[in-house]
């Protein structure tokens, strides 16, 4: 019955890595880019949930829909002021830009703010039920409900509206998209605003789960996220959240045989060894390089 | 004979730079705090030139010489402290075994390119971090005691001994080599060249003169802590390289310097430290991407200067 349990810690945690991974996944596919500063998006969403519901006292749910409006913002701005620039430069600059980005965003909110963690509220009781005779709390269904729902949503965006189309169009071949009449800078933009607010989503949740947030509070998730897309495959969406769930389940497991110090090296000698033997991915296709 | 000659140059003032520090050191005018920045400076470039290497030559991002940095810190700190062997063999000892870490990582990793291998070389100076934190021989994430051995005199002559190899590294035909296999990979393997190798040793050589590095700096502390090794470390050195120009010595050695000294007084407001660092790599990437002196070297300038038509247009 313990394992059912940690199966279920498990899945929760895989659904915050998978919610993360979404966005790392979404702007890898359309511009080929780590967007280091993701993890941090996801930090200024914790933040922005904790104070929407200290300080304005909102519920649960408004503070996740404010965090999300604000991280979508966000993600934008910051398309538009470090990477637009930098859609022809080298994928070095580009990865470094976001290293950097990523520095500022850190450092920033600890010049603002201090770098002294916070204690979440408790927004809901810690009541909990049994369920084949493991003791499943009331916020791991509903993080798990919230992820499920956010990711139906998200299928929904990509395959059936018309931005998810574009999206689809620019990610596959920018140029010819661009041919075709589609607005690629308005897509990109679109494609950060939703997995900022997925990242912003997660970072509500992951506070609400774990109850403590700090700013550097994002590097280790974010990091781990990307592991999680490249795990299923990067850019394919499907294989984001499958990862994520791989990854916070494999994570729980290696904890709960004791070696929870050893769990975040299990993420990284995961990360190594799917480069080194299936870099595409579990869901990935092999392409191959043009000269 | 032209090279030879740049090579005696640079060692007369390196000599005479050395004796003019130790003069003041030894007479007391320039008091602890002076001597130590210094010292500091020597191991920040040696660790960005040792990266310079391996990104800026060889075109390979890696961007986890933090973890190499650590093992070298590591190895020797276990060299004096547990095996009371003296610090000379300490750094070389530190300096074969991070080699040896960076043939490990190199091999499989360096398979991938540009992202993949960043985030590779990323997560393997993770886990060597992870490994450190988990061995209670060292000490776990209490730290390691270590006493202090690094004086002036072996950290200006590991700097000059890291700048002659490396030197003589790029102008031979394995550096010469491993800048085409920056400029194209592809194409230089399609004329021949074995880029694995290539890459490999370019990372070997790297690698050990980051031990080198990590030894001068655990000597340096009275206490060496994993946490000290992370992410930020890596970035740190990162970005001497990437500010000084990717592909331009003398640049990483100027930014090192530079850096170092900035960082120095500003470490009562590590924030804002970290604010301007992180401002200045988004500007630099934004403006100039190539860094501040792209692939061009000081000596360049001078010959710019001295035939203002045609000549070597290095760089260009």
């Amino acid at each position: 019955m313990e394992w059912i349990q940690q199966l279920i810690n498990g899945i929760s945690l895989g659904s915050i890595y998978a919610l993360i991974a979404l966005g790392y996944t979404m702007v890898y596919g359309i511009i080929k880019l780590i967007n280091f500063a993701h993890g941090d998006v996801f930090m200024v969403g914790s933040f922005i949930g904790f104070y929407s519901i200290t300080v304005f006292g909102l519920g649960f749910f408004p503070a996740l829909i404010l965090s999300m409006a604000a991280c979508a913002l966000f993600g934008v701005i910051i398309e538009r002021i470090a990477y637009k620039r930098l859609r022809n430069a080298t994928r070095i600059a580009a990865l470094i830009t976001a290293i950097g980005v990523s520095l500022l965003i850190e450092y920033g909110v600890i010049y603002i703010r201090g770098a002294q963690p916070e204690a979440y509220p408790d927004v809901f009781s810690n009541r909990s039920f049994e369920f084949l005779g493991a003791q499943i709390s009331m916020q791991s269904i509903l993080i798990l409900s919230v992820s499920v729902v956010l990711m139906i949503l998200l299928q929904f965006i990509v395959h059936k509206t018309k931005t998810g189309k574009a999206m689809r169009a620019v990610s596959h071949d920018t140029e010819a998209a661009k041919l075709m009449g589609i607005n690629v800078d308005n897509t990109i933009s679109a494609t950060f605003a939703i997995g900022s607010a997925l990242a912003g989503a997660a970072g509500v949740i992951f506070g609400v789960y774990y109850t403590k947030i700090d700013p550097l509070m994002g590097v280790i998730p974010g990091v781990k996220a990307f592991v999680a897309a490249v795990l299923g495959g990067i850019g394919i969406i499907p294989g984001a959240m499958v990862g994520g769930l791989v990854l916070g389940v494999v994570e729980t497991i290696v904890s709960a045989l004791g070696f929870s110090l050893w769990r975040d090296a299990a993420a990284f000698i995961i990360l190594i060894l799917i480069l080194i033997f299936r870099p595409s991915g579990i869901f990935g296709k092999n392409t191959r390089e043009k000269v | 004979m032209k090279k030879s000659k740049q090579f005696w140059l640079f060692i007369i003032a390196a000599v005479l730079v050395y004796t003019v520090v130790q003069v003041f050191i030894a007479n007391g005018t320039m008091n602890q705090f002076y001597s130590n920045t210094l010292i500091f400076i020597a191991i920040n470039i040696i660790l960005a030139v040792s990266l310079h290497l391996v990104i800026g030559i060889t075109g390979q991002f890696s961007i986890g010489h933090a973890g190499f940095l650590a093992v070298g810190a590591y190895i020797s700190a276990i060299v004096t402290m547990k095996l009371d062997l003296p610090f000379f063999v300490a750094i070389i000892v530190g300096g074969i075994i991070a080699a040896l870490a960076g043939l490990i990582v190199g091999i499989p990793s360096l398979r991938l390119k540009g992202d993949y291998l960043a985030i590779a070389t990323l997560g393997f100076a993770e886990i060597i971090r992870i490994v450190f934190l988990n061995i209670d021989y060292v000490g776990g994430a209490a730290g390691m005691q270590v006493s202090h051995l690094t004086t002036w005199t072996y950290a200006f002559v590991c700097l000059v001994i890291t700048i002659v190899v490396i030197v003589n590294f790029t102008n031979s035909r394995h550096g010469i080599a491993a800048i085409s296999v920056r400029e194209n990979e592809i194409a230089s393997d399609a004329m021949g060249i074995n880029t694995t190798y290539y890459k490999v040793v370019a990372f070997a050589i790297g690698s050990f003169f980051a031990g080198v590095a990590g030894a001068l700096y655990s000597h340096n502390f009275y206490i060496i802590q994993p946490s000290q090794f992370g992410f930020l470390k890596s970035f740190d050195i990162l970005i001497f390289v990437v500010l000084g120009g990717l592909g331009s010595l003398s640049g990483a050695v100027l930014s090192a310097i530079l850096l170092t000294v900035v960082s120095t007084y500003l470490q009562g407001y590590p924030e804002t430290r970290m604010i301007i660092y992180s401002l200045v790599l988004i500007l630099v990437m934004l403006y100039r991407p190539k860094g501040l002196m792209g692939t061009m070297e000081i000596t360049d300038y001078f010959k710019l200067w001295r035939t203002p038509k045609g000549g070597d247009q290095h760089g260009k």
